[in-house]
């Protein structure tokens, strides 16, 4: 009786989850979705302490008390900057503790009903090496995801050749000692399953570069959904089966949104070698005999008040520049003004999906002044100014226009169909991808060579003047 | 007196059928038990009715997640990472006995870990949502 009441609050709590991702459909729901959230999990939570073998409550209380306040305070302390190294950050502790979780049936399999020591079901070693090999590789994915992103390393590739060979063999050799493990049923196999994954994990994010980061982070998000799922197998525990489901094919979604956004095949990412200061410069020694237009905070202040729209493109040189509240400011003023102010975002700008929708939201801009690519390319071509801070590739025409760019293909903001380009950049160098963007000598572009935060105050100050 | 001598050690007799009975009935019980645990550990039935929620719920989740507007992915990533946290119900079996054992402390680190991810998890998603406003 008592499996059914509890297989009955795992139900409930699954479907809380799932009330949670459905309430992300809006801004206005999404706040009751995460409500929904802590419930299910609150049921999972208590559901599992009411179970007949769990009794050292002392021991689990400490050990919440410890991870919650930690938790806590580094959620609460974050700056919305560094979403991105957070997220990582907390991937890999999933994934670690679906490490834990494995080795704990391991050693003591009559907990959950999966044989005992020494003789544990196939299908239940089976199940658990594939959610300890998924939890490591998400581990030290991640850790390696989040030097990167920090910088603590460089966000150039790490590549050296027969790197894929060298990966292939270590995941045949982890799958060799599943088999091993599942015929051993010894403890030596187990840890060798969990060393090798760990480092298959180093192997697997080390050549990615910096631009495919968004990629990457939605990658371990799902990895450590399928983590949780494998898990769940072992434990046979509904509730995780579920969510690591919906964590796993969000993740996996989101992996492919980054993609698209990115015009690049999942496969390629996957393999490496893209971005980052290494890349090959393509266009860079064109030009030498271009013109560009430099301007000053006042031409820029001049040119937006005499307009009657202007678009707003943001990019991760923004967040880096901690511009998001001067450029508030200017909108504010412009709008002031009688200006229609909008904001363009492209699916992979910032370093993990939605970054930029966040830092435009913590600096309050209201969110129905923000727009999707396909809600606003449209428009640029009756727009009098786009202003574009901080973002470079995807702004780049040649990826309509120039196959043998590396970018071809790429969905872009169509900036250079408005009126005027105004271009924020500290100097004429390359964007992630290391192509040389051809916007800016175009006759209707002013490069504002400054860095972002200043030149948007400058901006505002001569706007006052004026 | 003969008769109820005899009716006494009849009654004896009786009650030590009956409780042989007994125990061979709790014997065969037993042995039921064993069988229906061998059944669930063998996994055949199980693993299949698994198989079917895991299947449904990647496509529950699916088409949930081809629904969140794009403004809001960073959100749902913090969601996710707090509910896939939920594997610290497995922590918490391997952290619940009494005695100490090399899996209870397994247990106890994941329940760590899983519950800096709950908290911050929800927390820095909570902080996120709060900012998304309304035009005034």
């Amino acid at each position: 009786m008592q499996e059914n009441y509890s297989a009955f609050a795992y139900l409930v709590s699954s479907v809380c989850f799932i009330m949670a991702l459905r309430g992300l459909s809006s801004p206005v729901t999404a706040r009751i979705g995460n409500i929904y959230a802590v419930i299910g999990m609150l049921i999972a939570i208590g559901t599992t302490l009411s179970a007949p073998q769990v009794l050292s409550f002392s021991t689990i209380l400490v050990g919440m008390l410890i991870g919650g306040a930690i938790g806590t305070v580094v959620a609460l302390r974050i700056q919305m900057t560094a979403l991105p190294q957070l997220v990582a950050a907390f991937h890999s502790l999933v994934g670690l503790a679906a490490v834990f979780v494995a080795a704990a049936a391991f050693y003591q399999p009559e907990a959950y009903n999966i044989g005992v020591y020494g003789d544990i079901a196939i299908a239940s070693l089976v199940e658990m090496s594939i959610g300890a090999t998924i939890g490591a590789i998400t581990f030290t994915g991640s850790i390696i995801a989040f030097a990167k992103l920090q910088g603590l390393m460089s966000g150039a590739p790490v590549t050296f050749t027969g790197q894929h060979a060298v990966n292939g063999f270590v995941g045949l050799v982890i799958i060799g000692v599943i088999v091993l493990l599942c015929t051993s049923q010894s403890a030596f196999p187990f840890w060798m399953i969990i060393i090798l994954s760990f480092l298959f994990g180093f192997m697997i994010i080390l050549p990615i570069g910096g631009a495919d980061m968004p990629v990457v982070i939605s990658m371990l998000n799902s990895y450590s959904g399928w983590a949780a799922c494998g898990i769940g197998f072992t434990l046979s525990n509904p509730a995780l089966i579920v969510t690591g489901a919906l964590v796993g094919s969000s993740g996996a979604i989101l992996s492919y949104v980054m993609c698209k956004g990115m015009n690049r095949s999942f496969i390629s990412v996957i393999l490496g070698g893209f971005g980052g200061e290494s890349a090959a410069p393509a266009g860079t020694a064109a030009h030498g005999d271009k013109t560009v237009r430099p301007g000053s905070a006042e031409d820029a202040a001049f040119i937006m008040k005499n307009a009657g729209s202007v678009i707003i493109v943001p990019g991760y040189g923004m967040a880096v520049a901690q511009a998001q509240h001067a450029l508030r400011e200017m909108a504010d003023v412009l709008k002031a003004e009688g200006i229609k102010v909008r904001y363009a975002i492209h699916p992979v700008a910032g370093r993990m999906p939605g970054h930029m929708n966040v830092l435009l939201a913590e600096a309050n801009v209201p969110y129905d002044e923000v727009f999707e690519l396909d809600e606003i390319n449209r428009d640029f071509a009756s727009t009098d100014v786009a202003f574009v801070i901080g973002a470079n590739d995807v702004t780049n025409p040649a990826a309509k226009t120039d196959p043998s760019s590396p970018i071809y293909g790429m969905p872009i903001l169509d900036v250079e169909e408005s009126g005027t380009v105004l271009f924020i950049k500290r100097s004429l160098s390359s964007g992630y991808a290391g192509v040389d963007n051809e916007l800016f000598y175009r006759d209707n572009t002013m490069m504002l060579f400054a860095d972002a935060k200043a030149m948007c105050e400058n901006i505002v100050k001569a706007m006052n003047d004026m | 007196m003969e008769k109820s001598e005899r009716l006494v050690e009849n009654a004896a007799s009786l009650s030590r059928n009956a409780k042989a009975l007994a125990e061979q009935a709790d014997a065969v019980l037993a042995q039921a038990n064993q069988v229906a645990i061998q059944v669930v550990s063998s996994d055949g039935d199980l693993f299949v009715y698994f198989l079917m929620v895991f299947v449904l719920a990647c496509f529950v989740g699916y088409y949930v997640v081809w629904n969140v507007t794009p403004a809001l992915h960073s959100p749902l990533m913090g969601v996710t990472n707090a509910i896939s946290s939920v594997i610290i119900v497995g922590a918490l079996i391997a952290a619940g006995p009494e005695s100490i054992s090399l899996s209870k402390a397994f247990g106890f680190i994941a329940v760590v870990l899983a519950s800096i991810n709950i908290f911050g998890g929800f927390i820095v998603t909570q902080r996120m949502l709060q900012m998304f406003k309304k035009k005034k």
